[in-house]
């Protein structure tokens, strides 16, 4: 009889500690960052982190999510495609209600079936074309796609630039291949001659031998499109050569890491950046000022694609009412989040049924070790 | 014609850092039979005790600089040599010596990546950045500083181990270290100067190599397998030939991306390594070597 007393007691309370546990559990949402933390894009993820860290404090501040707090998990994919996938097929066995991450195109691009078959939304960082062309119903980008921001580099080239021959760098990887496949076309549609295409590999050091080249072909103006490193490894080496010529880029070429690591060598380097802490527009610049109080150096684009990517979850969630991963994603397709409804966003966005955003983006040149816009340019709808 | 000639002061400029690298292989083959398949470790690890010295320390560069050197003799020349070497030099074969310094190698990567950061640092120069024009070529001061300095490095230890008496022991040691103990030369002594000498080598390489490449834990991938294959291609027994293969892979390597692609700029020395292995094992400078069984 106290045996049998002892066992009812002690199941009640082992009941009673997983009803509660799970109780809690259920009171936290975790919510997988699948992301760059090492290898070549360690810059790229070490950004999304702390401005997401930022952003889920400030979300779990005012009660969470529907009432429920988030949890950040970051997962390192090691700039690797391979690592990146087996995260995420990981990730998906956990069922959350979404997946932040890869934000190297090469990552993306080797996960996104998988939560499409999940049916879980993915939120990304990577800027390559064919991401969204893919049919994919279930990823979002933070930032502009390459058949978006290209027209309007090309536009720049051609109005403001007026260069008559470009030489195009480009890296040899998904996200500098779909850049240079974008582009192009679009350069010689405007009449511009690409008189020299050059590709360089992903982690690569030693620019001189791509310098010489690019010097040699003696164009108007150089379009580098690398990742912050290597971008920052190539001003470095033009500067060191003499490179006179405009060097123009797409947001990677003038963000803030690429110009803390190169310093003066960035100065004169101009282009289209589809997100700046520098933007003229009092939100983006007090989170540009929030996020350099609290971790001592500027936010760059990624910092601001991991921070929105937080707020879109949430204002996708209250308009579907649940915490639900399907419903999220049909609640993202063809939304448009305003700061005024929802602050975090920054700027106000569309997403359109590929997942493709719409936003203003803008014309920046660095002056001085710092990135000066220029010119905003309205949303293309 | 220009073009050509700037890939070649280039080439020759990051050759001869390449040629520092290997130079350290070599002494470290020829007076210990030590491989040490850490040598690109070893030439990465250094900037970032220099980092270490300007963040955490507030050291100004120059000082930094020291710091970093200091650290390198200890780190990897004395802890290396009483920790990992001399246990393993006595063991059957240089196997277990050679794994071990495959291990050290993966501890000292991914320890910068833990302890400082996975992102690629920002490394101060000392060397100005103008661009001077001579005979047409746009040539930056930097690329000759570089040149420079290393070259003078080279001059001053090929001086040391010619032209003083220790040198000439180490030497000694290096040719027959039961010889050169009959004669009286501290055979242990001269081996440990050679792993601080090859420390300090991969220190100086460091310096002059970081602010090119940016600081990162990755770094001694690249450099440790083209310091192995310039090794091998001047000559894995000579000096002389290590100085010739880190400057003629440097060259090889900056025309072949230039004028091949960068895809395949690290294939041409691989090819290079590949025909010195069948044709000219010894390598281009170094010295035919036979043993008896």
């Amino acid at each position: 009889m106290k045996l049998k007393a002892w066992v009812g007691a002690g199941s009640a309370l082992a009941g009673a500690l997983l009803a509660s546990s799970y109780a809690v559990a259920q009171d936290v949402i975790k919510i997988p960052n699948i992301i760059e933390l090492s290898g070549g894009g360690a810059t790229v993820g070490a950004m999304w982190k702390n401005a997401s860290s930022m952003a889920v404090e400030e979300i779990n501040a005012k009660g969470g999510i529907l009432g429920k707090k988030i949890q950040l998990d970051y997962i390192d994919t090691g700039s690797d495609p391979g690592k990146a996938r087996a995260a995420i097929q990981r990730a998906l066995d956990d069922k959350p209600i979404a997946i932040f991450g890869p934000i190297y195109s090469g990552s993306v691009n080797a996960t996104l079936k998988l939560t499409a078959e999940a049916e879980t939304p993915q939120v990304i960082g990577g800027e390559a074309a064919n991401l969204t062309q893919q049919g994919s119903k279930y990823l979002f980008r933070t930032s502009f796609g390459q058949n978006v921001s290209m027209p309007k580099i090309a536009n720049y080239i051609r109005d403001d630039v007026k260069a008559k021959t470009i030489a195009v760098v480009y890296q040899n990887n998904d996200f500098g291949k779909g850049g240079r496949n974008a582009i192009v076309p679009e350069l010689e549609k405007r009449g511009i001659k690409v008189v020299a295409d050059m590709s360089t590999e992903p982690g690569q050091a030693d620019f001189a031998a791509d310098v010489v080249k690019v010097k040699g072909a003696n164009a108007d103006a150089i379009f580098v499109y690398l990742t912050e490193e290597e971008s920052a490894r190539f001003l470095i080496e033009a500067k060191k050569q003499g490179v006179d010529k405009p060097l123009l880029g797409e947001t990677t070429l003038l963000g803030q890491k690429v110009i803390d690591l190169a310093k003066d060598s960035a100065n004169g380097a101009r282009g289209h950046v589809g997100l700046s802490v520098d933007a003229p527009i009092a939100a983006v610049q007090d989170f540009g000022k929030r996020f350099e109080a609290r971790y001592k150096h500027k936010a760059d684009h990624n910092g601001i694609k991991g921070y929105i990517a937080l707020y879109m979850i949430k204002a996708a969630a209250e308009k579907a009412g649940k915490l639900e991963p399907k419903a999220i994603a049909d609640a993202l397709r063809g939304l448009t989040i305003t700061p005024a409804k929802e602050p975090g966003i920054l700027i106000e966005a569309s997403w359109d049924e590929t997942g493709e955003i719409d936003r203003v983006s803008f014309l920046a040149e660095v002056k001085d070790g710092k990135q000066v816009i220029t010119q905003t340019l309205p949303k293309l709808k | 014609m220009t073009d050509f000639v700037q890939l070649i002061i280039s080439g020759l400029a990051t050759g001869a850092i390449y040629a520092l690298a290997a130079i350290g292989f070599t002494l470290l083959w020829q007076t210990s039979q030590t491989i040490n398949f850490a040598q690109g470790e070893f030439v990465m690890l250094p900037a970032f005790f220099a980092l270490a010295g300007m963040t955490a320390l507030g050291l100004p560069f120059s000082l930094a600089a020291l710091f970093a050197v200091a650290c390198s003799l200890a780190v990897l020349g004395f802890a290396f040599k009483f920790l990992i070497v001399d246990p393993l030099i006595g063991q059957k074969g240089t196997l277990p010596l050679v794994i071990s310094t495959i291990a050290v190698a993966l501890l000292l990567k991914d320890g910068a990546k833990e302890f400082y950061s996975a992102e690629g640092q920002r490394f101060p120069t000392i060397l100005p950045n103008d661009v001077v024009a001579i005979f047409g070529l746009k040539i930056s001061l930097d690329q000759i500083g570089v040149l420079v300095i290393a070259v003078a490095t080279i001059a001053l230890l090929q001086w040391f181990l010619a032209g003083t008496r220790t040198g000439r022991q180490m030497q000694a040691t290096a040719q027959n270290p039961t010889v050169a103990r009959i004669l009286g030369v501290n055979v242990e002594r001269m081996i440990l100067l050679t792993f601080l000498i090859n420390a300090g080598l991969a220190a100086i390489a460091s310096l002059l190599i970081s602010p090119i490449y940016l600081v990162k834990f990755s770094n001694g991938e690249v450099l440790g397998l083209t310091a192995f294959v310039a090794a091998i291609v001047g000559g894995f027994n000579q000096v002389r030939g290590a100085i010739a293969g880190g400057l003629l892979v440097g060259v090889l390597d900056n025309l072949a991306a230039a004028y091949v692609s960068s895809r395949y700029r690290l294939a041409v020395p691989l090819l290079l390594l590949v025909v010195i292995i069948l044709f000219r094992p010894q390598g281009l400078l170094g010295r035919k070597e036979e043993r008896s069984v």
